[in-house]
């Protein structure tokens, strides 16, 4: 097993606390100048997503965690995990619906993601920050209004929805930014 | 901000100049060095005419010895401006090479010296801020209810959960004095000095460093700290002029190391000696200069303040 003492920490590090992985978000070195140093990082659930806090005594050391961040191929979903495979060693990945999360809602065939993988196995799926979409369903705008001021909701061919100007029609292609669920453009 | 420096140097090298302070220079490289747990510190080596096989030799922490064997030697009131080390420490408000101010006033306790902190501080920021003054004691019942003095490991730790610090339930911290850190440092601190000069006095005996001790109950370290802006500016002393004292503190804190399996250090024979001899009755203060760069142009991390912070030295 791998360790890393405190003075290892910053930003990125990957260590293993209460059995889950985590990444540091913030390092902070605190000391009082006669007295005891702390560390205080804010650390990143890689499993949860959730952000919490820590404080370890300066010199303690904590379990690495063996994570790694690699870049996917989506290949296709059997309705019950979604394959992805490396384009250079072709091992494909079977990832379930926890570990993609928000993901599956945003990503086609062949899109490239950035995929964790903790002990070889994947935990969370990053789609690509922007991602062209069909609009499958939505309601007809107004004729003439081109101001986009107010929108409506439109549902994508991957199921997500997302509110769209008035002058977006169904058949259209729009761009949608997936780490804020919004419309960008027309594609 | 290299002006500022340069400006804050000279207004500060001119508030000692009219009040009759001497400017002092000791060495950076020191054969002997503080014996503080809490400080590590860098060391190397000199090698050549009058030491063949090599001297080791410490960056000094803080010029605070020598500065005592000038002072028992007559030198009257003297202070400095150095560069001073220290390993292991890095971070918003850590280099581990950083400026120090360091100050001794013979005939002066803590609470006299803490006027002429105030001052100087005046000088630095040039504008008057207004100042608080609260024992260590009063400070911990004032924001947390407790008395420091008395309070033990157990309550300090059930404290420090309650008061949600994250991850205290898991810390294994040996004593009280390091959850006293903890409980200032995370809960306390960040409160002291907003807008004004808060001045912390009459520490545990446990933190008394190299405070003399007045007689209790409960019996005090007279030191004192200095916070501005969440910031721990300055830490200064009634001096403890008891060689035998001194000694006892040193092996007292050789003993600290050795069972937190850091390596003990040699005693200053030269400062026991120098205390021996008689060091006047007085105080002294050290003051970090880039800190107190930090509150003057309101930044928050010391590398804002520095030239060449560790990265880039």
């Amino acid at each position: 097993m791998a360790f890393y003492s405190t003075s290892e920490f910053k930003g990125g590090l990957k260590i293993l606390l209460d059995g889950d992985p985590y990444t540091i978000v913030e390092n902070e070195f605190v000391k009082p100048g006669k007295g005891q140093a702390f560390n205080r990082v804010r650390i990143r659930n890689l499993k949860s997503g959730r952000v919490l806090e820590k404080t370890f005594k300066s010199g303690d050391s904590v379990e690495a965690a063996d994570v790694l961040e690699t870049d996917l191929q989506y290949l296709y979903c059997d309705g019950e995990s979604w394959h992805f495979m490396h384009l250079e060693s072709f091992e494909q990945y079977q990832v379930g619906e926890a570990a993609m999360g928000d993901a599956a809602k945003w990503i086609k065939e062949q899109d490239h993601c950035q995929v964790t993988l903790w002990n070889g196995q994947p935990i969370a799926v990053e789609p690509p920050n922007f991602v062209i979409l069909k609009i499958t369903e939505t309601d007809p705008g107004l004729k003439g209004d081109t101001s986009g001021g107010g929108g409506k909701p439109a549902t994508l061919e991957t199921g997500a929805v997302v509110r769209v100007p008035l002058f977006v029609q169904i058949g259209d292609t729009i761009k949608v930014d997936t780490r804020k669920g919004e419309y960008v453009s027309r594609a | 901000m290299l002006k500022a420096r340069a400006a804050l140097q000279a207004r500060l090298r001119a508030f000692f100049m009219a009040r009759g302070v001497m400017e002092v220079e000791t060495p950076i490289l020191s054969r002997h060095a503080g014996t503080d747990p809490a400080i590590e510190l860098l060391q190397t080596r000199y090698t050549g005419p009058g030491a063949p096989a090599g001297l080791p030799l410490y960056l000094h922490s803080s010029p605070e010895f020598p500065m005592k064997r000038l002072l028992a030697a007559g030198s009257g009131p003297i202070y400095q401006i150095c560069r001073a080390f220290r390993d292991g420490e890095l971070g918003r408000r850590h280099n581990p090479e950083f400026t120090l101010l360091e100050w001794y006033r013979p005939g002066f306790d803590h609470h006299a010296l803490m006027d002429e902190v105030a001052a100087l501080v005046r000088v630095a920021l040039e504008r008057e801020l207004p100042r608080e003054q609260l024992s260590y004691g009063n400070l911990f019942r004032h924001y947390l209810g407790i008395d420091p003095h008395a309070a033990g490991e157990a309550e300090l730790r059930s404290l420090a959960i309650e008061q949600g610090i994250p991850g205290a339930d898991e810390l294994v911290l040996e004593g009280a004095d390091p959850w006293l850190d903890l409980l200032l440092t995370q809960c306390i601190e960040p409160r002291l000095g907003r807008g004004c000069l808060t001045f912390v006095y009459d520490y545990p005996v446990s933190q008394a460093s190299l405070a003399r001790i007045r007689p209790g109950p409960p019996p005090i370290g007279e030191r004192f700290e200095l916070y501005l802006e969440g910031i721990e500016i300055a830490n200064g002393f009634h001096e403890l002029g008891s060689a035998a004292e001194q000694r006892a503190r040193f092996e007292q804190d050789n003993r600290v190391r050795t069972s937190g399996g850091v390596s003990p250090l040699p005693l200053d024979e030269n400062l026991l000696a120098a205390l021996a001899a008689g060091l006047p009755d007085c105080a002294g203060v050290a003051l970090g200069i880039d800190r107190l760069l930090m509150v003057t142009e309101g930044v928050s991390s010391i590398e804002a303040v520095m030239a060449f912070p560790l990265d880039r030295a």
